[in-house]
């Protein structure tokens, strides 16, 4: 697949990585030759400098007989210019990243308008699951599956733990819930666990269930948190913006430190029941001034990791029961999740897994292409839920009987709406959706593609 | 340092020769030469197990920065090169293994210098083997093992084979997949050499004549299986010869162009047109220096316009002996030496891109004296040239002088005229083959020491190599941990 990316920042490269890796002919266009320099050391990818609205440059760099044109640069005007061009110029698919708040409500209206396939929005993503976190905080992420019936549920195993030292199939037993564990995070290493996988203490498990059975999973395992009243936001950035609509409309008191004054004015305009408050979000000072220490969640969002991360630890020290973390930089996410920072989002990860999953979708297959993808250890195992067609193969047949490949995992069957979490006696139907777990290197395309045969 | 992933490369790079191996075996064979059979095919198995022993050697450790690229490039070219030698070691053919490493260096790097005084006496198998160093070398061996790798993987450095190996101050992919383009590179050069091929054959002349001038103008080696070089050929081959050693001077990228029609691009190419201008203008000053001497005007034009696609693209085949040629004309080949042909060909030399961007960079600065707050943006065929490109060239340039000026101070230890030693240096540096004097077309190189054998070996590696990753080797912060 020939791909051409508008805007070598953070999102830009995350997605010339991931897609390189998928085996794409990936050309990336930015307007500074010093980092494309940089990017042509690091990845295989064609760069080439100049606009990438012009229809000169993207002539160049071979837009008119690519497959997809994705423009991710820091204007979502100059990026809906480049998939107008594009799409003149014979490109078929064409996504564009807008993030401006004043666009949102006309985000669909304009896709269709300019003809575009797509409209991402990382940092409004990035703000839904921050706010799905904040609803069970004792979860460190969230992926919903099955329409949102069904999600893959992070859960760090404490000292205390009732699970330690179970091993799979006594899970049940112990929890009085159906779940299956898909994945399991032990120090560096990532497990797909099978029946004699005992669990320890520290181990970080992927665990499927119901999404109505979730309040139950966490009763059953003793992880309660406070329920989020009262919650701090550090930075007022997009994603603390939409955090805070959403949070406002389920009625819960937010703070916003923001350090610009005009920025806090405009804040302060456009969600007048926030309480905003100007000053620096990194002076102990100031936290201490504004409660920091009575909050039931603080969720650091300034533009510089460094920043996020030092508040979020002195929050944990304070001993606030939940802190979300916004992290650019992911590469480091290993050594901070030793430090007590176990729950980040990345909206750069975010976007670039939702475009690799429409690229993906547009290399046909037979069975039907992904439904809905989702990284569950970035960047090795990611869950991906397909529709069963007619064309999968070994549809009737019980689990057990299926062969599928090693390292490769059913995690949830939907059916009419109906959650099972299966076992080796239930069968994949026809018109069934399927969550199947597997290592990100295997790059399953297709349904059929997870069984040995 | 990543030594186990750099090993493991070389590994690759020596199965991949002891392949290449197979066809001169055979040639040996079907001409009956039980020497050069047994050197060959011992040097075959040497490469083979060498490399098939080293080269399964794992590394968990993928990290390859440019560091480990330069060593790479440059440690793969001085292996090769040492066991391309074996076969003539071994069969005998050449008794000296410095003599039979400077051949091979000679050959790989497209120079074409040889150490020979009788080319013919060389069994057909080394023949082929000799001319066939030009052929893999002109394109790059690196670049060969990337086109036949089977998935990208781990493929980020891959551009520093490209890089490294693709001659010219500014290198780019002609495709996203530094694969791909290192395949196309290779489709584009296997095409050409055929062609070539078949119409040297029309000529009536023998295969192996016909394959190893192929070879010999593809890569722009220059080595020829007969001792008059060229001349024992017709006119009509001589002027195959001339065209395609002009065409494999050419970049190519605009090659690429042309297939994928995009021929406003190809045509607006500065470099091509400065190229052909330079070949033009001194194919005709020449002609019209020798005229007195051939007195005929299409002689003259025949004569001159071989030898000079013959030095610009830095081939060296003769099919006479232009050092008995007038002053005027020898100055204008030897200044033709020094520049070389287009970036991203087969050739050597400065590179007729690097003297483009010193005249443009030279007249700005002359701009700049009268009006010195101008401003100034280079252009290359209608495109910005970076600055870090320029500086470069700078660069190059300055280390290009250094070496040759060191290269002609010991090459005078042996006692030739200073003609001799200063066009053996330019000869080797810039992957011609002949000089002038007694290094000569009619002359050869056998006469320096051995010393200055290997320096100038190391000469040609440099010139093939544009200077870095060959000095990398010898630079102590590199090989630190």
């Amino acid at each position: 697949m020939k791909v051409v990316i508008v805007g070598d920042g953070k999102v830009g490269f995350a997605l010339a990585e991931q897609l390189t890796m998928e085996e794409h002919d990936v050309s990336v266009i930015d307007k500074n030759q010093a980092v494309l320099d940089r990017l042509s050391e690091t990845l295989d990818v064609l760069t080439i400098c100049g606009n990438g609205a012009s229809m000169r440059v993207q002539k160049e760099a071979g837009v008119p007989g690519s497959d997809i044109l994705i423009a991710a640069t820091s204007s979502d005007e100059l990026n809906m210019l480049c998939c107008i061009v594009a799409r003149r110029l014979g490109c078929k698919h064409t996504i564009a990243r807008v993030r401006d708040p004043d666009y949102r409500e006309q985000v669909y209206m304009m896709r269709d308008e300019l003809g575009l396939s797509m409209m991402i929005n990382p940092e409004l993503s990035a703000a839904r699951e921050t706010f799905r976190l904040l609803q069970i905080p004792s979860f460190l992420k969230r992926s919903a599956f099955a329409k949102g019936r069904a999600e893959i549920v992070e859960i760090e195993v404490r000292a205390g733990n009732p699970l330690i030292g179970k091993k799979l199939p006594e899970l049940s037993r112990v929890l009085h819930v159906r779940v299956l564990i898909c994945a399991v995070e032990r120090g560096q290493e990532v497990i797909i666990p099978n029946g004699l996988f005992r669990i320890e203490e520290g181990d970080k498990l992927y665990v499927t269930a119901p999404t109505q059975h979730l309040v139950s999973l966490v009763k059953a395992l003793g992880i309660e948190k406070r329920k989020v009243r009262d919650i701090m936001l550090i930075g007022g950035s997009r994603i603390a913006y939409y955090l805070t609509q959403m949070l406002l409309e389920s009625g819960i008191r937010v703070k916003v430190l923001e350090k610009n004054m005009d920025r806090c004015r405009e804040l302060a305009e456009l969600l007048p029941k926030a309480t905003i408050i100007c000053g620096d979000g990194t002076d102990h000072q100031t936290l201490k001034e504004h409660g920091i220490a009575n909050m039931d969640a603080v969720v650091t969002l300034t533009d510089i990791d460094e920043e996020n991360l030092l508040v979020s630890m002195y929050a944990n020290h304070l001993g606030v029961p939940t802190t979300i973390t916004k992290l650019n930089r992911t590469e480091y996410r290993q050594i901070f999740r030793d430090k007590g920072i176990d729950c980040t989002i990345s909206p750069k990860l975010m976007c670039a897994t939702s475009i690799v999953h429409y690229v993906r979708g547009m290399q046909n297959s037979s069975a039907g292409s992904a439904i809905a993808m989702h990284h569950l250890v970035q960047p090795h195992v990611e869950a991906l839920e397909f529709r069963v067609t007619k064309s999968a193969r070994h549809t009737g047949e019980t689990l057990a009987q299926i062969p599928l490949k090693s390292e490769v995992l059913i995690a949830c069957i939907s059916r009419q709406g109906k959650i099972t979490i299966p076992q080796g006696s239930d069968t994949i139907e026809v018109g069934d959706s399927v969550v199947v777990v597997t290592l990100a290197e295997r790059k399953i395309l297709d349904l059929n593609e997870i069984f040995m045969d | 340092m990543n030594y186990r992933l750099i090993i493991r490369m070389i590994g690759r790079i020596l199965q991949i020769e002891a392949i290449f191996m197979i066809p001169a075996l055979l040639i040996a064979m079907f001409s009956g030469e039980s020497a050069a059979v047994s050197g060959i095919g011992m040097s075959m198995l040497l490469c083979l197990i060498t490399g098939t022993s080293i080269g399964m050697i794992e590394s968990k450790n993928s990290r390859f920065y440019a560091r480990e690229g330069f060593v790479t490039v440059g440690l793969a070219w001085l292996v090769v090169s040492l066991a391309g030698a074996l076969p003539f070691y071994i069969s005998g053919a050449i008794p000296s293994f410095v003599d039979s490493f400077f051949e091979t260096v000679s050959g790989f790097t497209t120079t074409g210098a040889s150490i020979l005084t009788d080319v013919e006496a060389l069994p057909n198998g080394l023949l082929y083997w000799r001319s066939f160093t030009h052929w893999l070398g002109g394109m790059g061996v690196l670049v060969f093992a990337l086109a036949i790798t089977p998935r990208s993987g781990d493929s980020s450095h891959s551009m520093l084979y490209l890089k490294a190996e693709s001659p010219g101050p500014k290198i780019s992919k002609l495709v996203p997949k530094t694969r791909r383009s290192a395949g196309i590179l290779y489709a584009i050069y296997v095409v050409l050499t055929v062609l070539q091929f078949v119409l040297l054959l029309f000529d009536g002349m023998p295969a192996l004549d016909a394959i190893t001038l192929a070879f010999g103008t593809a890569g722009t080696g220059g080595f020829a299986i007969r001792n008059t070089s060229v001349a024992a050929y017709s006119h009509y081959a001589q002027t195959v010869v001339t065209v395609f050693m002009i065409l494999f001077g050419v970049n190519f990228s605009v090659y690429y162009m042309l297939l994928v029609r995009m021929f406003r691009r190809a045509a607006r190419d500065e470099e091509l047109r400065v190229y052909l201008l330079i070949v033009v203008c001194a194919t005709l000053i020449i002609a019209a220096n020798i005229y007195s001497e051939l007195g005929s005007v299409y002689e003259s034009i025949h004569q001159s316009a071989f030898q000079v696609a013959s030095i610009i693209t830095t081939t060296g085949f003769a099919t006479v002996d232009f050092d008995k040629w007038p002053e005027v004309a020898r100055y204008i080949l030897l200044l033709l030496m020094v520049c070389g042909a287009c970036a991203g060909s087969t050739g050597g030399g400065i590179k007729v891109s690097r003297v483009i961007m010193l005249f443009k960079k030279a007249k700005h600065s002359v701009y700049q004296m009268m009006h010195p707050d101008s401003v100034h943006v280079m252009h290359i065929s209608g495109e910005r040239v970076d600055d870090d490109v320029i500086r470069n060239v700078d660069t190059f340039m300055t280390v290009y002088i250094i070496i040759g000026a060191l290269t002609v101070l010991f090459l005078s230890l042996d006692g030739f005229s200073f003609e001799t030693n200063f066009s053996a240096m330019l000869a080797c540096l810039n992957n011609i083959g002949p000089g002038l004097g007694v290094v000569g077309p009619a002359g050869n190189f056998s006469q320096y020491s051995d010393f200055n054998k290997i320096l100038l070996s190391a000469n040609m590696l440099i010139g093939r190599l544009e200077i870095f990753p060959f000095l990398a080797l010898f630079t102590p912060a590199i090989w630190k941990k």
